[in-house]
């Protein structure tokens, strides 16, 4: 039983692993925005049960839904789950986001009125910009490395030596849907089309702004965590999901679930309104 | 006047408030989330020893600005920029009118800009004017991202907006300080967008468009878009307290600005009370970029700071700068974009 237990939490913190924060591409695990994930046995089944929170009470809320929808997803896919509980602290909108992420009506619904679709073309839009921000960061070992632009512009994916960068660079590249065989042409647009090599300086030179761009927010957004929630508030990867006991009577028993900010969060996180979980299995 | 080195400083700040977020204030939950945002702000990114217990924050009140900003922190000229945000705070967080009583007790000191919604119709337009005449306006704030009702925010393109901006161009209100925030309509696009700033500044060549926080979070949007439209300003509020605690992506941010646009379109602003223009101001002039950096990106020389720190504003709002902290004019390579790419390649 405890095995089986662990193992599900393991798997569930892989599964959140596996949610990046849209607007800055990073694992909510490794932003420090899971405060809590505890695996519970209830009259539904085996479940776990997530809380999220963000740097600020202002987040923007299209980012905000995406990010607890993808855990959602994410942890209703580990096998052995029977249901997946996710909710948002401490934010302006988080009443609208759970209710509508719990319901599966999708954004527009949640925000009736005030949105006019889905969150499909925005997350589009902040892949391009990952995209674009590994190129260059690939680029930029290369050229550091000794490598010419011409050669940039001749290069398959292939003859890029391994790195993590060219790691990175391949998962944006399937995330946009675009061809990443070794094969394929290393300095490619969003629509997966070769640059000519005329264009390939400007184009770095941009997306060198956008990793700029990406990074400070990334810093910022890190920064404002460690200063709402206390300072171990990002130090937390790896622990995203520990092992809950289960609760004889159904309920949890939360003395050991895991609460890596509790402490540093008076007044904080949300008392879990846990009484109706999702069926999800 | 700061002068440190044998060098002059005329120090204009571009975005000060005077607000009051006390609880006593705070009509709803979404005014004490935005206090405390602000004040997360406030102690994230300033230094030790600078950070202000949460209830002076709330509401410090007229002397304590006066002294923060003219006694202690170097400042020849403060720019009001208010913030009315009367959906979260009875009173208002921080009003024309506000700005402008304070402003009058002290002759000189401040410039006081005001405020419009398109969302206000007619009506608004009406406010306009008026407010226009009572306080001389010479530039607006304009906040994209305020709440109205059932409404979360509202785009420069709007139709109504080019009826106010037609407005401004009638009352000689020529800069027009933009600030995009979390929340606009349709909720599913990316608020912080700056397109729109593009089709205005090129539908009003004459007006002058500040983009507070150099369009952060979206500073590369931000930079196609200024590099292009040589009406475009950056201004500092909000990157300017990096300086202390990430020096290297201040150091990047600057550069990346003096790149895209040149050293007459970016604005020093201490965004005070969220930071104190002192230790703002005091860094920055002693501020370089990190040596190992220099070979990409080169070196920020006195004539620039001036610039950043007093000249471009001053010339926006037609405040004199004394002649000891004055940079020679030499022509200004604004007009041609940097980017040669025929299309925002992201």
């Amino acid at each position: 039983m405890t095995a089986t237990t662990t193992s599900l939490a393991e798997r569930a913190g892989e599964a959140l692993a596996t949610v990046d924060d849209p607007e800055l591409g990073r694992p909510i695990t490794e932003l420090g925005f899971v405060l809590a994930a505890t695996v519970l046995s209830t009259p539904a089944g085996t479940g776990v049960d997530v809380r999220l929170r963000l740097p600020t009470y202002f987040c923007a809320p299209n980012f905000a839904y995406l990010m607890v929808a993808d855990a959602y997803d994410a942890l209703v896919a580990v096998r052995g789950l029977d249901w997946a509980e996710v909710r948002l602290t401490d934010h302006f909108a988080a009443e609208e986001i759970n209710a509508g992420v719990a319901a599966r009506d999708g954004f527009a619904d949640a925000f009736e009125g005030q949105a006019v679709g889905e969150l499909d073309e925005l997350r589009r839009t902040f892949r391009r910009k990952a995209h674009l921000a590994c190129l260059e960061r690939t680029c930029r070992k290369l050229l550091d490395d000794g490598w010419r632009i011409d050669a940039l512009a001749r290069a398959t994916l292939g003859e890029v030596p391994a790195s993590a960068e060219r790691d990175s660079l391949t998962r944006r590249r399937r995330e946009l849907g675009l061809p990443a065989s070794a094969d394929t042409p290393l300095f490619v647009d969003e629509s997966g089309a070769p640059i000519p090599e005329e264009q390939v300086e400007q184009r770095l030179r941009f997306a060198k702004t956008v990793r700029v761009s990406i990074d400070g927010n990334t810093g910022w957004c890190r920064g404002l965590l460690r200063t709402r929630y206390g300072d171990d508030a990002t130090a937390q990867e790896g622990r995203a999901a520990q092992e809950g006991r289960a609760a004889p009577e159904g309920r949890s028993a939360p003395e050991s679930t895991a609460q890596p900010a509790a402490a540093a969060n008076p007044g904080g996180a949300e008392t879990p309104r846990s009484a109706e979980k999702r069926e999800v299995s | 006047m700061y002068t440190k080195d044998g060098e002059s400083y005329f120090i204009v700040d571009s975005h000060v408030h005077l607000w009051d977020g006390s609880p006593e204030n705070q009509a709803n939950r979404y005014g004490k989330g935005f206090i405390e945002c602000f004040y997360d702000y406030h102690r994230n990114l300033s230094p030790e020893g600078w950070v202000w217990p949460l209830e002076k924050f709330e509401k410090y009140g007229e002397a304590t600005l006066m002294k923060d900003l003219f006694e202690d922190g170097y400042v020849d000229k403060a720019i009001f920029q208010p913030t009315y945000l009367t959906d979260f705070f009875t009173n208002g967080f921080n009003t024309t009118e506000q700005d402008g009583f304070l402003a009058e007790r002290h002759p000189d000191k401040f410039i006081v800009n005001g405020a419009w919604d398109p969302r206000d119709g007619e009506a608004g337009l009406a406010a306009l004017e008026r407010l226009a005449q009572r306080w001389n306006l010479r530039g607006v704030k304009l906040y994209t991202a305020e709440w109205k009702g059932d409404s979360k925010g509202w785009k420069l393109t709007d139709d109504w907006s080019y009826r106010y901006l037609e407005k401004c161009q009638e009352l000689g209100i020529r800069n027009i300080h933009v600030h995009k925030g979390p929340t606009i309509y349709p909720l599913n696009r990316d608020a912080f967008d700056v397109a729109d700033v593009d089709d205005v500044a090129t539908a009003f060549p004459e007006l002058n468009f500040i983009i507070e926080h150099v369009g952060l979070p979206r500073l590369e949007d931000f930079c196609w878009i200024a590099t292009q439209e040589p009406n475009v300003y950056g201004g500092l509020a909000v990157a300017m307290p990096f300086i202390h605690s990430r020096p290297r992506y201040f150091a990047q941010i600057i550069m990346e600005l003096l790149y895209w646009l040149d050293e007459n379109r970016i604005t020093f602003a201490s965004d005070y009370a969220i930071w104190h223009p002192k230790w703002l101001i005091e860094q920055f002039v002693d501020f370089q970029v990190p040596e190992d950096m220099q070979g990409e990106y080169g070196t920020l020389t006195p004539d620039v700071k001036r610039k950043i720190l007093g000249v471009n504003a001053a010339k926006l709002y037609e405040i004199e700068v004394p002649r000891e902290a004055t940079v020679p004019d030499e022509v200004a390579d604004s007009t041609e974009a940097v980017g040669s790419a025929p299309a925002v390649p992201a």
